[in-house]
């Protein structure tokens, strides 16, 4: 057990399918020698060699053309899109292609392709690099969509996508790369794929969020039980499917919510958490369902971005609003 | 030597065209053999240099590049963009040629490498692919089919390339290309069961293929990936092959595809089938370039135009790029010209709203079956009376697979849902519980 950041976690992640596994292959724009361009998969190919963790030719379609063609012929791929908002180019290859083809053989063949990109904002990017652009991917049936919010699940949650028969697009969170430390067990775990986590209990209010604004809805539950307001907080971690159980139970005990995300308000994973709630939980719920999320202008990327992205005194603000409904 | 336009195998040995000179590339590599020499020559000068023969890339082009820089000093050079531009299609646009349109044969010696049982293997395959275009057709009208690409014209360029590969060999299709699939290893039936939209058709005996592609191009990013996993998996003897169209040239993946295929030094054979139409765009629209063949050059990678209506020429290129892909040299690029003689697909395109009677003739003319038919007459291996008797087996042959494909149960919504997921999300689950449910009342 180490101490490890998000970052680190993720390149153990790496590491330990790397060795358990010789199909599995990472490559995608400077993963090799220079290890990312946030060190992600650094050692990796000193490590493995140049035939399992190499570079391609900067083109995203390629790069998902070459997992797609790789995982025919035996191969367990991750490739890496750069930047999340560079997935628009590989577009066809994730949605049109690969969430597909498990259907298109019949179930005869497995396509388990995990692809890892960086996304989120806070980091005083340029444009197209910090984008949060899941309701993109959690619309596409035959795709799973997992993003860890801190380093324990980061290990887990990606030696679990390297592992699924299924594609799975791996989100890691920009701001979280080096700005927060966890105990990471050295061995192999695995987090599974298609489960929420309750990372805080409470009685009065639940908030659920994913990615980073787990931790700002942790900090609002702080400053709320100062007030004796009494919140659980519960980390999605997987986006596509949603984990409604967890939700459901933590609601039957609080009896109130409030849905975060960080990404533009209009369908987003928040919208699809909210109406699964009010179809099945509304008469359970003694307020109505509260929902933070950014306003719908792209994202405002570098100057405005710290008053764009929804923070913990906004998510305090919803949850003391529905709190004292 | 030069008949209608066409090069011979010979004459293209024997043409140099200067501007490729100092490279000691020949302008068609229309002898493999020829074209390994050169890249084993290129390979001893240090242009490409391989660290051991599984490596990835070629390494040393950035630093040889550099050095040609670094080395200049003052030498006068006068650039002449209109020169190169008028020049720059020179080694591409002499098509590769056997048999000419009249039957007449171009060059004896490679027609001598075939035997008449071979060369009327060819014709029975051309005269099978164009029954199959015939009865698809009926069966459209009839409501028999979904989405269909009719592929009449194409004979030569679809089955003198198909049999160029073995059955360990990959083949990666488009939506025109189900007669290449069947010849490789799947059946009619499976075919018809792709066309009316059911998962069946996709499940084929032999594994090495995937479906039609609809998204033009992906299938060629897609042929990057086998064609480097083939290479990492050490297959002896195996490549993966691909077909597009002219239009599908013009799509971002075509370019990715090949130059991944080029960067990793890949076993892979491209194909595009230039019938000269996308549905209703011509040729001559998708680019400025004179030739879809040079566009391979850009990429590092050598390609050929070939007389795409003369089953020969086609076979005898693509036999050639099998083995020189297959040897561990890298992808080449072949651009057959041939010609869509009917409409885009079966759903409702008229060909007579955007091209003439008069542009269509020649193209009839040349036919690919009219010249085979002469050749082999000639020898005195095939008569009319055959080809008829072979048009009847083959239609009770088709008729017989429509039914196989009729019998099959229809596709259920259920079924969508099982195979979207490997392991199905609990949302899935349930859905497949509501509609199986709905489904059995």
């Amino acid at each position: 057990m180490a101490k490890m950041t998000y970052i680190k976690a993720i390149t153990s992640g790496l590491d330990q399918v790397l060795n358990d596994d010789p199909k599995t292959l990472i490559f995608g724009e400077d993963v090799g020698k220079n290890g990312g361009v946030f060190r992600t998969t650094i050692g990796l190919q000193d490590k493995y060699g140049e035939d399992r963790v190499f570079d391609t030719p900067l083109a995203e379609s390629g790069i998902l053309g070459l997992a797609i063609g790789l995982s025919l012929t035996g191969w367990r791929p991750i490739p890496e899109i750069q930047f999340m908002g560079f997935t628009f180019e590989a577009m066809d290859g994730i949605v049109g292609q690969l969430a597909r083809d498990h259907y298109r053989f019949g179930g005869q063949k497995n396509f388990p392709v995990t692809v890892r990109t960086p996304f989120g904002g806070g980091t005083h990017t340029a444009e197209m690099h910090a984008d949060n652009l899941e309701n993109y991917f959690t619309s596409t049936p035959g795709l799973r969509v997992v993003t860890p919010a801190n380093p324990y699940d980061a290990k887990g949650l990606i030696i679990s996508a390297v592992e699924s028969d299924d594609p799975v697009l791996f989100m890691e969170n920009l701001k979280l790369y080096r700005s927060m430390k966890d105990e990471v067990p050295d061995e192999k775990y695995t987090v599974p794929l298609d489960s929420a986590k309750v990372v805080r209990e409470g009685s009065d209010i639940t908030i659920v969020a994913y990615s980073a604004e787990v931790n700002e809805s942790l900090t609002a539950a702080d400053a709320l039980a100062k007030d004796n307001i009494s919140a659980e907080v519960i980390d999605l971690r997987s986006l596509s499917p949603i984990d409604t159980d967890t939700i459901f139970a933590s609601i039957d005990k609080t009896h109130k919510v409030v849905v975060v995300q960080e990404a533009q308000r209009m369908a987003g994973v928040g919208a699809v958490v909210a109406s699964d709630i009010a179809e099945e939980k509304i008469m359970s719920l003694d307020a109505p369902i509260g929902r933070v999320a950014a306003p719908d202008s792209i994202y405002p990327f570098a100057q405005a971005e710290n008053d764009w992205i929804p923070n913990a005194d906004d998510i305090e603000a919803k949850a003391r609003e529905i709190a004292n409904y | 030597m030069k008949e209608n336009g066409f090069h011979t195998f010979k004459i293209a040995k024997a043409d140099n065209h200067k501007r490729y000179q100092r490279f000691r590339v020949k302008p068609l590599f229309t002898s493999m053999k020829g074209l390994a020499t050169v890249v084993k020559k290129w390979y001893f000068r240090g242009v490409v240099r391989k660290r051991n023969v599984n490596s990835l890339y070629v390494n040393n082009f950035i630093s040889s590049e550099r050095k040609v820089l670094l080395m200049a000093n003052g030498s006068k050079q006068i650039v002449d963009f209109a020169k190169i531009k008028a020049t720059m299609a020179d080694p591409y646009k002499h098509p590769v040629q056997v048999i000419d349109r009249e039957g007449k044969v171009v060059d004896p010696d490679t027609l001598a490498k075939y035997s008449d049982d071979q060369l009327v293997d060819f014709m029975k395959k051309m005269v099978w692919e164009r029954t199959l275009h015939e009865q698809t057709m009926n069966f459209s009208r009839q409501g028999r089919l979904g989405f269909y690409a009719p592929t009449a014209g194409e004979e030569a360029s679809e089955m003198g390339s198909v049999t160029a590969f073995k059955q360990q060999d990959f083949l990666l299709p488009a939506y025109r290309d189900l007669p290449q699939m069947i010849q490789h290893g799947t059946t009619v039936a499976k075919g018809f069961l792709w066309s009316k939209g059911h998962v069946e058709g996709n499940q084929h005996e032999n594994p090495n293929m995937l479906f039609p592609q609809i998204i033009i191009g992906a299938q060629y990013v897609e042929t990057a990936g086998v064609a480097l996993g083939i290479k990492k998996n050490g297959d002896e003897d195996r490549v993966a092959f691909v077909y597009t169209g002219d239009g599908g040239t013009s799509q971002g993946d075509w370019y990715e595809g090949v130059n991944f295929t080029s960067a990793f030094q890949a076993p892979a054979v491209f194909f595009v089938q230039n019938n000269g139409w996308a549905i209703s765009v011509p040729r001559y629209k998708q680019t400025g370039a004179e030739t879809l063949a040079q566009k391979a050059v850009a990429m590092g990678v050598p390609s050929v135009q070939v007389d795409g209506m003369d089953i020969v020429a086609v076979h005898e290129v693509s036999k050639a790029a099998r083995d020189f892909a297959a040897a561990g040299n890298g992808p080449v690029v072949i651009e057959t010209l041939t010609y869509r003689y009917g409409a885009h697909s079966s759903a409702g395109d008229d060909p007579s709203r955007y091209r003439t009677k008069e542009e269509e003739k020649p193209w009839f003319d040349a036919d690919p079956l009219i010249r085979m038919r002469k050749v082999l007459t000639d020898k005195g291996v095939w008569s009319q009376d055959q080809e008829d008797k072979l048009v009847d087996e083959y239609k009770d042959e088709f008729k017989q697979a429509m039914k196989e494909a009729e019998a099959a149960p229809a596709q259920k919504v259920s079924d969508f849902l099982k195979w979207t997921y490997n392991v199905p999300t609990p949302a899935v689950k349930k859905q497949i519980a509501e509609f199986e449910a709905k489904e059995s009342k």
